[in-house]
C-alpha cells in the first residue's frame, strides 16, 4: 500500500481535521465549544459534523440541557484509528 | 497539497488539541504574589507566637484563632489575586476564563486539595495536629501534579517538589514552619518568576 492511500479523503479538510483534533484529546465537545474553537459558522460546522458522523468516524449525541437542546460529539473507536493512520501518513510525508 | 501545507496542517492539529484541553493563562505574576502573601503571613504567625504567653501553639487557644485567621486570609488574598491576573492575562491571549478547559482545570485542583483540607480540619479536631504542615504540602503538591494535565504541563514539577517538602516535613514536624515557609513561600516566588519570564514576558 502507497503512503498516499492512507491520506484520508475525509479527513482532507481543515475543518474536519480540526473537529478530529479537538475530539481526540477532548472525552467529548458540543457543538459552540467546537465553533469557538474552529471559528466557523454553524452551517459550515453542521455540514462538517454530518460528514464525519457519516463515514461514522464521529458519535453525535443530541441531548437537552434543561429546555435547550445540546448536540454533544465524540470520536469513534474507527474514527480515531483513521485519524492515527492519517497523522503517521502526514508525518511520512512531511519526513520524506 | 505540498509538504509546507502539511506541515501547516501539523501544526494546527497540535494547537487545537492543546487550546481545547488545556488552559494555558495561568499568570506567573499571581504565583510570586502568592508566594510573597505567604512569607508575610507567616512572619505575622511568627510574631503571634513568639509574642505570646506561651511562645508555642495550643488549640482553642485565641493565638490559635489567630494563625487560623492568619492561614485563611493568605489562601483568600492568593486566590482572589490569582484570579485577577487570570482573567487579565486570558484577555490577552483571546482565551475565555470560564470555558471547558478552565473549569476542568479547577475541578481536578480541587478534588485532592479538598479532600486534603477537610481531612487536616478533622484531625485538627481531633487534637493531632502535629502533621499540619506536612499534610498542607503533601495535598497542595497532589492537587498540583493532578491539575498539571490540564493546563501548563510544568506546574508538574512544583507539584512534585511540595510532596518531596511534606515527607520531609513529616519526618522532622518540628521544622514544620520552616518547610511550609520554603513551600508556600520560596518556591512559589521562584517558580512564579520562572513562568513569568518564560510565558508573561513574550
Amino acid at each position: 500500500m502507497s503512503i498516499i492511500t492512507n491520506i484520508n479523503k475525509a479527513f482532507d479538510h481543515r475543518i474536519r481535521l480540526g473537529i478530529m483534533s479537538i475530539l481526540m484529546v477532548n472525552e467529548y465537545a458540543d457543538f459552540n465549544t467546537l465553533k469557538e474553537l474552529l471559528g466557523v459558522t454553524d452551517g459550515n460546522l453542521a455540514s462538517h459534523t454530518k460528514a464525519l458522523e457519516l463515514s461514522e468516524y464521529i458519535n453525535i449525541e443530541k441531548q437537552f440541557i434543561g429546555r435547550k437542546p445540546n448536540t454533544r460529539y465524540s470520536t469513534t473507536k474507527l474514527g480515531r484509528a483513521e485519524f492515527k493512520k492519517h497523522i503517521n501518513a502526514l508525518e511520512k510525508l512531511i519526513n520524506k | 497539497m505540498g509538504t509546507k501545507d502539511y506541515l501547516q496542517d501539523i501544526g494546527e492539529i497540535k494547537e487545537l488539541m492543546n487550546k481545547s484541553s488545556r488552559f494555558i493563562s495561568l499568570s506567573g505574576l499571581s504565583g510570586i504574589l502568592a508566594g510573597i502573601y505567604a512569607l508575610i503571613g507567616a512572619a505575622v504567625a511568627y510574631w503571634l507566637v513568639t509574642n505570646s504567653a506561651r511562645q508555642y501553639l495550643i488549640l482553642d487557644g485565641k493565638i490559635f484563632r489567630l494563625v487560623l485567621l492568619d492561614l485563611f486570609l493568605i489562601a483568600f488574598v492568593s486566590i482572589i489575586t490569582a484570579i485577577y491576573l487570570t482573567t487579565r492575562k486570558a484577555k490577552k491571549n483571546d482565551e475565555k476564563v470560564w470555558d471547558v478547559s478552565s473549569r476542568r482545570l479547577i475541578l481536578n485542583f480541587l478534588i485532592p486539595l479538598v479532600a486534603g483540607g477537610l481531612y487536616i480540619l478533622i484531625i485538627l479536631g481531633q487534637q493531632k495536629y502535629g502533621q499540619t504542615a506536612a499534610l498542607m504540602l503533601i495535598f497542595y503538591g497532589l492537587a498540583l501534579v493532578n491539575a498539571a494535565k490540564y493546563s501548563i504541563g510544568n506546574i508538574r514539577y512544583l507539584g512534585y517538589i511540595e510532596i518531596v517538602l511534606g515527607l520531609i516535613c513529616a519526618m522532622f514536624p518540628g521544622y514544620g514552619f520552616w518547610l511550609w515557609v520554603l513551600g508556600f513561600g520560596v518556591l512559589h516566588i521562584a517558580y512564579g518568576s520562572l513562568m513569568y519570564f518564560k510565558y508573561d514576558m513574550k
